[in-house]
């Protein structure tokens, strides 16, 4: 599903130059649960990036679902990302300006798709994370573990082949992070979703398929 | 989507109460200071009481002397002598309308000073132009053969001489020791039509210049064409005759113009006898108007900067979930819009509330400024110019930041 070959990342400066990922290639098969792990500065979150073409390489190659993305223009990039993959953060990166289901019809406005349309699909979304009951509120009227669910809630909303998590459980305790990874897995195991997660809890990572660990920009295990 | 923007772009306004204060404020005052400058010009150039003929018009006011070699001028009104002796031999005009300058004269009732402002006309003066007349008639042809004292009054002249006197036709009004005859009232013209505008309107007969042979004098005139395509002969006609008036001694050259009624406003302004200063007057005023409008812009994009911004993170969720660098640039140019909008409606109430007190306080005598659809349509011109110049620069550079910083942003 993902093929990464020989990828590396550096950032330049004036006068530094900062090798961020040094030549990782790593294939994803559909449906997997895939969890990077590393201490911070590694260069997880970096790959993460690459991977869900938030972010370029400097050097190597990226296919994603049989297709080569190198040569893609910012238009057909952002259909692609609006299509195949879905995203979430550490810090959920709501808009707390819109109501929780505004939130979650955010990547449907990117498609042709009816307003009745999406508040169907983003209702559906919300049941699935349990947050049926939230909809007219705001991000800031919910906890952290709600706040997180709305962001998964959006990640899933447009039906994405790929979810890339970066940490979603980073900020939350530990019963609020089980209740995540609980919906993660269920994810996978019930729609097929392949699940691309950085994290640093040892424990979450060990409920994933595979574990892949990086240090200093390179795949260690 | 476009309903989404909206919800945003309100939530956002609401979000920093300060900076929306400081951008509605921006873009209000100056569409109501642009609005209320386009409705004074609007009057000003708009044909208006009781100049409605200005199509089929040209109008002549000024006369220059040069002397080319020594590089000296003399610029002065026009004389009655030019009019009578050299203008009204030509065949093109149908009609004309001479009046002199405006010239005070003193009035006391109930001991207290009047000044009254008195102009000289002929007789054609009140055919070309269109007074109101509330009672009476103007002075005919036979009155100025006679030199009567009889006079045109305004409205506002009667009601300060006579009081609340339904009727003063016959009764007299005594100015500098002279008693004149009123034979009519006329309703009041708006000092913004200087030409036009008087407290007393007498027989040319009884001022004591209009025979002196000269061509620089103290009136001007209003050439009247049959109709609008006989204009420009009636021009042609015009330069032809000032081409074949006498030199004056010292000079060489004589420049008189039959000029529209803008261009002729404009030569007294900014001209001279070869140009009409058109060019030079609009290209000021759009300067002017460009200038004005660049300040509050600039200020507009720096605060548009600031917020969109603040705004990182969602560019960055935004991007990631799909949205490419052109549909951003399209929502932030929708957001501006609203903020205009805003803006030019308040702009448009504050405008109604300042034309209004325009007119309470009478500020330039008997002008009644109105908010009509040419200066709705140009305040509307504006508010767009302002949405899209103040949105489209923060909006381009918002889409050229890079997902990954822009979340981190937060």
């Amino acid at each position: 599903m993902i093929r990464l070959q020989n990828i590396e990342k550096v950032y330049r400066t004036d006068t530094v130059e900062t090798l961020a990922i040094n030549g990782i290639s790593l294939d994803i098969a559909k449906g997997e649960f895939l969890s990077i792990m590393g201490p911070s500065g590694c260069g997880k979150s970096t790959l993460l990036n690459i991977m869900g073409l938030l972010d370029e390489p400097s050097k190597g190659n990226i296919k994603i679902d049989e297709q080569d993305i190198s040569r893609f223009s910012d238009q057909k990039l952002a259909k692609f990302r609006n299509q195949k993959l879905g995203f979430i953060f550490q810090s959920y990166h709501l808009i707390n300006d819109l109501r929780v289901l505004d939130n979650v019809e955010l990547p449907l406005l990117y498609r042709t798709s009816s307003a009745k349309e999406r508040k169907v699909l983003a209702t559906a979304a919300l049941e699935k994370v349990g947050l049926s009951n939230r909809l007219k509120h705001f991000p800031t009227q919910l906890s952290g573990g709600q706040r997180q669910r709305v962001a998964i809630a959006r990640a899933i909303v447009g039906n994405p082949q790929i979810i890339l998590a970066d940490e979603p459980t980073g900020n939350l305790d530990s019963a609020m992070g089980n209740e995540i990874m609980d919906i993660l897995i269920n994810l996978n195991k019930n729609e097929g979703t392949t699940i691309v997660m950085v994290t640093h809890d040892e424990s979450m990572a060990h409920k994933t398929h595979r574990l892949v660990r990086l240090f200093d920009g390179s795949q260690v295990q | 989507m476009l309903k989404n923007y909206f919800k945003i772009a309100l939530a956002v306004l609401k979000r920093r109460k300060f900076f929306t204060f400081i951008s509605l404020f921006g873009i209000s005052f100056t569409l109501t200071i642009l609005m209320v400058a386009t409705a004074f010009m609007d009057k000003i150039l708009s044909p208006d009481y009781p100049d409605y003929k200005r199509i089929r018009s040209l109008y002549v006011s000024t006369m220059e002397y040069k002397n080319t070699k020594e590089g000296w001028m003399n610029r002065s009104d026009v004389s009655f002598y030019f009019f009578e002796h050299y203008v009204s031999t030509l065949k093109t005009v149908q009609k004309m309308a001479i009046s002199s300058n405006a010239k005070a004269s003193n009035a006391y009732v109930n001991n207290k000073k009047l000044v009254i402002e008195y102009k000289y006309t002929n007789a054609d003066y009140w055919n070309v132009l269109e007074y109101q007349f509330l009672e009476g008639k103007a002075f005919q042809q036979r009155e100025i053969d006679n030199a009567e004292l009889v006079a045109v009054i305004s409205e506002e002249t009667k009601k300060a001489y006579f009081g609340d006197r339904k009727t003063v036709i016959g009764k007299y009004i005594s100015a500098d020791n002279i008693n004149y005859r009123v034979i009519g009232v006329v309703e009041n013209v708006s000092k913004t039509l200087y030409n036009f505008s008087g407290d007393m309107y007498l027989p040319y007969t009884i001022s004591k210049d209009y025979k002196d042979i000269d061509l620089m004098g103290g009136y001007n005139a209003i050439l009247l064409a049959k109709s609008e395509a006989n204009v420009p002969k009636m021009k042609k006609e015009f330069d032809q005759m000032v081409k074949k008036l006498p030199l004056p001694k010292d000079f060489d050259k004589i420049y008189c113009n039959a000029d529209p009624f803008f261009a002729n406003i404009t030569r007294r302004i900014a001209g001279d006898g070869t140009s009409n200063g058109l060019t030079k007057v609009v290209s000021i005023i759009s300067l002017f108007t460009l200038l004005f409008l660049l300040l509050p812009t600039i200020n507009l994009v720096n605060i548009n900067i600031t917020r969109i911004m603040e705004r990182s993170s969602e560019i960055g969720v935004r991007k990631a979930f799909g949205a490419s660098s052109k549909t951003l640039v399209y929502q932030f140019i929708v957001e501006n819009l609203v903020l205009t909008f805003l803006g030019g409606v308040i702009g448009i109430i504050l405008s109604v509330i300042v034309i209004h007190l325009i007119n309470g306080a009478n500020l330039i005598s008997n002008m009644h400024l109105s908010m009509n659809f040419t200066v709705l349509f140009y305040s509307l011109i504006a508010c767009i110019f302002f949405g899209l110049f103040s949105g489209v620069y923060p909006a381009w550079r918002m889409s050229k930041l890079n997902v990954v910083k822009a979340l981190k942003a937060q």
